[in-house]
């Protein structure tokens, strides 16, 4: 299925765009997360393992297992302050 | 003709009277008003910080301490001239985040009332680009609350930001490190 992907800051500026459609598989973990986005946004790929991923704006970790109607966020480390 | 005010304290009177524990009374109504009127206050903003309004919107009869930290455009990083910063966010998650850190805090420091806004945009050296505020009944608590609600605002909430160098250059800065991860 296509979920829709916002980015932002360094990311957005890579991919050239501050949403992406990413093709998910069923049971897609978050760490199967990060190979599909490098495999279809290969513009992303040096950043991929340093990215931060937020489902439904909270922080998650690599086995989290993403539901197909939640929002996805994937951003760098934040540097705001 | 009686007056609002002497049918107010009749109806306090009566009403006191009705109960069993008539000390518990006043401590109750005085718990409940304290709890209505603590203010979380979180803000996204491409405006300039009020941050004097903000100091007296969590100034409180009840907090002894009331202590204000501005985060402010700095010139040099290392070394490195900088000429201005833009700041982005994901606004609702930043609120959200915000949110919860006030959250915290509330559960490891007696917290009256606290403040975070953050401004986005294009700022010149000197702008203020965050303010956090917070009142206690004691200083130190005002002031570990305080460090605690802007260290963890660096590692939680979701803005960033992109210098302007001196050289005409961009770039973002997106911190490395363990201690830049965020508390899943």
């Amino acid at each position: 299925m296509k979920q829709t992907v916002k980015l932002f800051a360094q990311a957005k500026d890579l991919a050239g765009s501050e949403s992406i459609e990413i093709q998910t598989e069923e049971q897609t973990t978050v760490a199967r997360f990060r190979e599909l986005l490098s495999e279809q946004y290969p513009s992303l790929q040096a950043i991929v393992p340093h990215l931060l991923i937020a489902i439904d704006m909270n922080y998650v970790s690599d086995d989290f297992l993403i539901n197909p109607e939640s929002e996805i966020a994937c951003f760098p480390p934040v540097s705001g302050g | 003709m009686q007056t609002t005010e002497s049918l107010l304290t009749y109806n306090f009177r009566s009403a006191q009277q009705t109960l069993l524990f008539k000390p518990y009374l006043p401590f109750r109504i005085y718990f409940k008003m304290n709890q209505e009127n603590k203010k979380d206050i979180t803000e996204i903003t491409h405006d300039k910080i009020d941050y004097q309004q903000l100091t007296e919107d969590i100034r409180s009869n009840q907090a002894g301490a009331a202590i204000l930290f501005l985060g402010t455009v700095r010139e040099f990083t290392k070394g490195q001239q900088t000429t201005a910063l833009d700041y982005e966010a994901y606004p609702e998650m930043a609120i959200a985040q915000m949110k919860e850190l006030i959250k915290q805090a509330r559960e490891k420091w007696p917290v009256i009332h606290a403040g975070i806004i953050h401004r986005l945009g294009h700022l010149e050296l000197g702008e203020i680009s965050v303010a956090v505020a917070i009142s206690t009944p004691h200083r130190g608590d005002s002031f570990e609350a305080g460090q605690f609600l802007i260290d963890q605002l660096k590692i939680h909430v979701p803005v960033w930001k992109k210098e302007n160098w001196s050289d005409g250059t961009t770039e973002w800065v997106h911190p490395t490190g363990e201690d830049t991860v965020p508390t899943k």
